[in-house]
């Protein structure tokens, strides 16, 4: 299965709505890096409200597709953690350090359009 | 309601995880505990995935002096692990992962055991107690 990407203006939204399998995350990053070269888009927001949990492995793919989407000029928003998801990610030693996050996509399309302005 | 999960492929980790959520949500635990559960596992078979190529996973219920808690089992005939305090240190990789995976176990469960013999394979448990 393929998570859907959408285009909104220079914007690319991403709703991750069932739990990551491996192949399906990886596929996820491959398929993110092509579109934001495709559309020269400039933010991506990842909303992750209806994701669970994350274990190390999907922290790492989310860490890497942000910096890599960074390298290609995009900037990246990441919406909706859940509590608990939050809190495991903490303990298990997680730091998804520098990225940008909101509470909700609505708040993180708005912070994300003023990052892109300044 | 004893029940395992036989690690061989990827899509095992992801039924071996459902499994362990699915029985933390009837024993009564709330979703930040799940979330914690469910990633533990997540861990622990795929470290059997990656390191032992396969092994099983099992999810018990536990009782003891009127608590209730799951077990989680790892168990596998893999090349073992030589020098146990490194792998539990944070960031200590063998494949390029984060590293997290061991020692994150280790704080999101409130008991954790491991043994290891080289040329053996290795055996976890863990436990979470219902609070
Ligand atoms: N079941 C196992 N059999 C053999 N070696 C193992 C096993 N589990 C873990 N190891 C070894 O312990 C190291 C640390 O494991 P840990 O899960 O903490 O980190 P990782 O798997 O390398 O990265 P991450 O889990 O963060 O993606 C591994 O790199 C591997 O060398
Ligand atoms: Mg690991």
């Amino acid at each position: 299965m393929r998570i859907p990407i959408l285009k909104l203006h220079d914007t690319l939204l991403i709703s991750i709505q069932w739990e990551l399998d491996d192949q399906t995350a990886l596929q996820f990053q491959e398929d993110l890096l092509h579109k934001i070269h495709e559309t020269s888009a400039r933010g991506v927001v990842i909303d992750l409200t209806s994701i669970d949990f994350i274990d190390s492995f999907i922290a790492k793919v989310l860490g890497d597709v942000i910096s890599m989407s960074e390298l290609m000029g995009a900037k990246v928003m990441i919406t909706g953690i859940q509590p608990a998801v939050a809190i495991t990610l903490i303990e298990l030693g997680i730091r998804l350090e520098d990225v940008l996050t909101a509470l909700d996509l609505e708040k993180g399309l708005e912070k994300l359009q003023r990052e892109l302005e300044d | 309601m004893d029940s395992c999960v036989k690690i061989i492929n990827e899509w095992d980790i992801v039924a071996a995880r459902q499994l362990g959520r699915n029985v933390a949500r009837d024993l009564g635990f709330g979703t930040v505990d799940q979330a914690r559960i469910t990633t533990a596992i997540s861990e622990l078979a795929r470290n059997i995935y990656l390191y032992a190529e396969q092994g099983e996973v099992c999810i018990e219920k536990t009782e003891s002096g009127g608590k209730i808690g799951l077990v989680i089992i790892s168990e596998d005939q893999g090349p073992g692990i030589s020098d146990l305090r490194k792998v539990m240190e944070d960031g200590f990789s063998t494949s390029g992962g984060l590293g997290a995976g061991l020692p994150g176990v280790k704080r999101l469960v409130d008991e954790f055991h491991i043994e290891s013999n080289p040329g053996e394979g290795t055996l976890i448990k863990a436990i979470k107690w219902l609070r």
